[in-house]
Order: C-alpha cells, then structure tokens, then sequence
C-alpha cells in the first residue's frame, strides 16, 4: 500500500471512530469534543483530493467556529452533568422512525456508490488552489462572491435581531 | 503534490507523541507529595464559590455567532489576499463592497446594542 493509500486509511478510521463516539457516547461534552476529530480527518481527505484551501477552510469554519457554536450550545442547556443530556435518550417511536430513515439512506448510498461508474483520474490542476480560487473568486464568479457577502450580512442582522428582541 | 504534506504530518506525529510521552512520564516518574493547599481547585488562588459546570448566559453565544460570520469573512478575504497584485483595482473595488457591505451589518450590530453585555 502506498503512502497516500495509508493516509487515507487511517483517516477514514479516525472519522469512523470519532463520529461513532459522537452518536454513541452517553455524555454530550464528549460527544462535542469528539465531533472535532471527525472534523480533522475530513479536512485531511480534502487534503488527499488536492483541495487544500478548503482543508484550511474546514478547520477555520468548522472546527474554529462551528465546533464552539455547539459546545457553547452544551453549555447553555441545563443539567449539563444529568443524565438527561445524552443522544440516546430518546423514545421508542423517536428511535423507529430515525432508524428506518437512516436505513433507506444507507441502502441508497449503497446502491449509488456501487452503481456509479467511478473515474479515477489525475487532477486537471496542480499546484496552489488558493491563488485559483483567488483568480476565480474575483474574476468570473464575482456575483456569487457578492452574494455571499449579502447572505453573510443576513446572517449578522438575524443573530443581533434575534438575540436583542425587545 | 501529497508528499509536501510529509512535515504536517511528521509535527502531527511528534506534537501529539510528545504531549502524550510527556504527560505520562510525569505521572510515572514525579513525585506525589500530595499537601491540603496542592488539592484545592486553584492553589495560592481564589477558593470556588460554585459549581463550575454552570449555565452560561446566552450573551456568549451571540457573540460565538458574530464571531462566525466575521470569520468566515476572512475565508473569502484569503484568496484575494494571495492574488492582490495580480487582481489589481477591480479586485480591490470588488472586495471594499464586500467589506464595506458586512461593516454595515457591524454597525448595525453595535447600533442595536447587541455587543452590550447588559
């Protein structure tokens, strides 16, 4: 096995791992906290595809950013030490109906990704995907940049309105 | 292109083997003298009224939030800092309407009073 194919191999058991622990670990701190390696080891696989912006993207926003967002949410909820705050607490029905979702998910994933004819190719460009993204970002796509920042300056406006409504 | 990653994984490697190595040697080869003053929460330090694992005020989140936003602002502002020179005036005057567009979401913010803490 080569090196790439070794990478990829331990980051794919460190993100199965980790999210295992996420879903079945009975306090919801660890939970959080494990959620942040699942987190690493994708940024690595983007690594592995050649898309190294967004590898430095994932661990900004997500780990960064989204991560705190969850753990501050822990630490608002009450009974933070109960028993109450976990991820399984939830009734029979509940459990019966995520299952059954979950289940036609996975099947459908199943079938797609046996029946889907995969291309293995060698990436069209090489070398720094910032100054593409940089080139791109302000050139042709630059409507969709300037949305962005719209989208961005709807998301301030809702937070302060939300947090500060009188 | 991968191999260039070989450093980030070597300090990977070493930062974690290191931090580990270290904290079990201390908890083998140090001494465990073990006193009053050492077993209190913060040793020469104030003495805990309360429990530490407390509700937070919301205020914190709010924050965390805007936090988010202004941060995923400088994910777009990167790529255009690495190609300033190339983009010239055109880049430039395209990313000021961007700024300029989340500094009137900040001045809103602070104009609503949402930064306050009470």
């Amino acid at each position: 096995m080569d090196l790439v194919g070794l990478a990829f191999y331990f980051l794919a058991a460190l993100i199965v791992i980790s999210a295992a622990i996420v879903v079945f670990s009975k306090n919801i701190m660890y939970s959080a906290f494990s959620l942040m390696f699942t987190f690493f080891g994708v940024a690595g696989l983007y690594v592995l595809l050649n898309a190294d912006f967004l590898a430095v993207t994932q661990i900004m926003v997500y780990i960064g950013g989204i991560l705190v967002l969850i753990i501050f949410g822990v630490m608002l909820t009450t009974r933070i030490t109960g028993v109450d705050v976990k991820s399984n607490s939830l009734g029979k029905i509940q459990v019966g109906i995520a299952g059954l979702l979950s289940t036609i998910i996975a099947i459908s994933l199943i079938v797609v990704f046996s029946s889907t004819k995969w291309f293995l190719s060698e990436p069209k460009v090489s070398g720094d995907s910032t100054k593409l993204i940089g080139n791109e970002l302000l050139t042709n796509y630059l409507l969709a940049f300037e949305a962005a920042s719209v989208l961005l300056l709807i998301a301030i406006i809702g937070a302060a309105f939300i947090a500060r409504r009188k | 292109m991968t191999l260039e990653y070989i450093p980030l994984v070597f300090m990977l490697v070493f930062g974690f083997g290191i931090a580990t190595v270290f904290m079990y040697l201390s908890e083998i080869l140090g001494a465990k003298r073990s006193t009053k003053e050492k077993n209190t929460t913060y040793e020469s330090g104030m003495t805990p009224f309360k429990t530490a694992r407390d509700r937070f005020s919301v205020k914190f989140y709010l924050v965390a939030m805007l936090f988010l936003v202004f941060d995923i602002e400088i994910v777009f502002m990167y790529p255009w800092a690495v190609q300033f020179k190339q983009l010239g005036s055109t880049g430039f005057i395209a990313m000021m309407l961007f700024i300029v567009l989340l500094l009137s979401g900040y001045i809103y913010v602070i104009k609503k009073g949402a930064l306050k803490w009470d």
